[in-house]
């Protein structure tokens, strides 16, 4: 390792190298995350982004050290938090990783809270815990961060079950508990999916406050690229268990490279469009995920794909013009060779994998 | 909000679906009662499709059920090509069905898993047609190829061999076999991932136009209702605040709720910005609604006339119809112009 990158690498708080998540399956082998490569600077918040089966959630799980027993990480796999290899924290010691420099949010509220202990008891267990609070100056605490993520009434829902709380209260709650210890690291999983939009709103704009007062870094992992785009960082575009792109936010967006960020973009209906506008739809489905064959997972679906991307699989490698901009593609948007592949599947009306390629649709972005 | 009143109904010879005074309480689960939907009124006319959207909780899939008499209404009526179908009973009301049909959001657990996709289909013809066996058939291998799956493969298989995206493709099919009147759609595309969204949004948008539907679109997505839909209707616990066209009621919209809504949505651009919460709190228990309007407790223009007097809908602007005592005519004025002209 060379000084310079010795003297990033400090800076660092989270770095995944060349992470392999596998699954035995009496179907054959999932490999739900093959070889992912992530960083995060402390304060900065990194989007996942991908549709159910992309592996961002197994990849949310590996960081976390909560993944299923049947799950096979590869050797090679490393996980760094602040340059710590977490495959070398003990079990028994996770316990003082959890909460202190790793915490979670998840999706449903619900099942993330106990539902036989209320609510400031569960916060208190967690202050008394890790931070070694009394008892009263922990129940004080909790009152403190029930307030700090807006809660009305604090002192009256501490004393309430989970099941007393509307969907938007929960998800409040489980956020006051992650931040509790104010960790390093908060990783939340889909944190706003089960969410009405309006509460919706309110959360995401809590996660910014509180990231923003902590200092602490964040990994927001979801399907949606409206909930990213105005939050994030940067983005990491996952499909089929790998990365396909990954960008500083606003570069993404402007200069995206991998004909599946493109397609994704397309596919959403926009609220800024008049009714009734044809959507880009990408054709086929996701790709299951046993078993892959040595190729780029989305040439099937893909309208710029060539009989190379059938045989070999993209590696996400740098721009030439922007280090942080990655993508792992054969014929990337916006380059010429790119350009003539997606030209001539359109003029063939087909692509290397025989998927219909129509002109207009997910080429020209509207 | 607060949404009794006909002043959006219109009157005219091609209205198919007509919704008066709709009214669905229940019983809770603590005993409690329950007011889904509170005096509810809106019309279709042929070939239109009706965005229904709000929150959970708002009554929009309770509005659905009471059209689709899955269980009929508390109270109210509901005419479907000039049909009372509250009124009818029993085998009346099944022959009735025909006309009427709707595609669930959970495409999996909407499909009996038993059954092959041919005999799912071809059941509501066989209960409803007196056509022949091969008619059937024929029929069938239509609408599954139209639907856009493989006519020689797809009939004699069964729901788990398919995506969500196909079973989803699979209940249009069996909805729209029938040759139905009326469509109603309860967050046919929620379940989906955004890549097969498009495609099924494509599709309904394909069948629309095929067959000269008239829909009623529920989502609580509001893009994928503004993509979809040709007047919108907007409700808050059990009420509508809003009805107007859909273009219009994006570009302006006249009820704070609305506004609070349009702002929430999380734009896929990073230049956009992100606006201070739109709305505060969550939704009161219906239950135990709010006197007055429905809304004021979380509205940021709310005065003490809102907790007193509920709102009737009324024409707060040309073609425009909200539920308030303060609707946005500032913001509605401006930027609306344009769009009036260009509709």
């Amino acid at each position: 390792m060379s000084t310079i990158e010795a003297r990033t690498a400090s800076r660092l708080l989270l770095q995944v190298r060349n992470l392999k998540v596998w699954f035995d399956t009496p179907r054959g082998l999932v490999r739900a995350v093959d070889g992912v490569d992530l960083d995060l600077r402390a304060g900065e918040t990194l989007g996942i982004v991908g549709e159910s089966g992309s592996g961002k959630s197994v990849l949310s799980r590996s960081i976390m050290k909560i993944l299923a027993p049947s799950a096979r990480v590869l050797p090679g796999s490393e996980i760094r938090l602040k340059g710590l290899d977490l495959a070398t924290v003990s079990p028994k010691q996770n316990k003082h990783l959890w909460g202190v420099d790793l915490s979670m949010v998840f999706q449903d509220p619900m099942t993330s809270l106990t539902p036989v202990l209320t609510v400031g008891a569960q916060l208190t267990e967690t202050l008394r815990f890790h931070l070694g609070l009394s008892r009263d100056q922990a129940e004080e605490e909790a009152i403190r961060l029930l307030t700090l993520v807006g809660i009305p009434e604090p002192a009256k829902r501490a004393k309430q079950y989970p099941h007393n709380l509307s969907g938007g209260m929960r998800q409040r709650v489980t956020i006051a508990l992650a931040i509790s210890c104010s960790p390093e690291l908060l990783i939340a999983d889909e944190p706003t999916t089960a969410l009405d939009v309006t509460v919706q709103h309110q959360i995401l704009n809590l996660l910014e406050r509180l990231q923003a007062d902590s200092g602490m870094g964040m990994v927001l992992i979801t399907h949606d690229l409206g909930v990213v785009a105005g939050r994030a960082d940067s983005i990491a575009v996952m499909y089929a268990g790998r990365i396909v792109e990954k960008a500083p936010t606003k570069r993404l967006f402007s200069n995206m490279r991998h004909p599946y960020t493109r397609a994704l973009i397309d596919a959403i209906p926009r609220i800024s469009h008049p009714s009734h506008t044809r959507l880009a739809s990408i054709p086929g489905r996701p790709p299951v995920l046993i078993d892959p064959p040595q190729a780029c997972g989305f040439a099937p679906r893909c309208p710029s794909a060539q009989p190379r991307c059938l045989s070999e699989t993209p590696v996400l490698e740098p721009t030439p013009i922007d280090p942080a901009h990655a993508s792992a593609c054969f014929f990337p948007l916006g380059t010429p060779a790119g350009d003539a592949a997606r030209e001539n599947n359109i003029k063939a009306g087909v692509n290397a994998a025989g998927t219909a390629v129509n002109a207009g649709e997910s080429t020209d972005g509207r | 909000m607060a949404g009794s009143g006909t002043a959006h109904l219109r009157a005219s010879d091609d209205v198919v679906l007509d919704v008066r005074n709709l009214t669905v309480e229940y019983v809770g689960r603590r005993g409690e009662r329950v007011f889904a939907v509170s005096d509810v009124s809106f019309d279709a006319r042929r070939g239109e499709t009706v965005g229904l959207v709000g929150e959970s909780g708002c009554g929009k899939s309770s509005v659905a059920k009471a059209i689709m008499q899955l269980p009929p209404p508390t109270s109210g009526s509901v005419l479907v090509d000039g049909v009372e179908v509250t009124a009818l009973k029993g085998s009346a009301l099944r022959r009735r069905r025909d006309k009427l049909q709707m595609i669930f959001q959970d495409p999996i657990s909407s499909l009996n898993p038993l059954r092959r996709v041919k005999d799912i289909i071809a059941e509501g013809l066989r209960i409803h047609g007196e056509l022949s066996k091969g008619e059937i058939e024929t029929r069938v291998r239509t609408i599954i190829e139209r639907v856009g799956l493989d006519p020689d493969t797809a009939p004699d298989r069964r729901p788990h061999e398919f995506s969500g995206g196909q079973c989803q493709r699979i209940s249009i099919a069996r909805a729209m076999v029938l040759d139905p009147q009326v469509v109603i759609c309860d967050e046919p595309v929620s379940a989906l991932d955004v890549s097969v969204q498009a495609q099924i949004m494509n599709l309904l948008e394909e069948m629309k136009a095929r067959y000269e539907l008239t829909m009623v679109f529920i989502a609580h997505d509001l893009a994928v209702i503004k993509n979809l839909s040709d007047r919108v209707v907007v409700m808050y616990l059990g009420k509508i605040c809003e009805v107007a066209d859909s273009d219009a009621l994006f570009a302006a919209p006249l009820h704070p709720y609305t506004r609070a809504l349009i702002q929430s949505i999380p734009e896929p651009d990073p230049e956009a910005g992100i606006q201070e919460a739109a709305l505060s709190g969550d939704l009161p228990s219906p239950s135990n609604p709010p006197s007055g309007c429905r809304f004021r407790t979380r509205c940021p223009r709310v005065q003490d006339i809102c907790s007193r007097e509920e709102p009737e809908i009324r024409e707060a602007a040309p073609g425009r119809f909200a539920a308030c005592h303060f609707p946005l005519l500032e913001a509605a004025t401006a930027p609306e112009q344009g769009e009036l002209a260009s509709a």
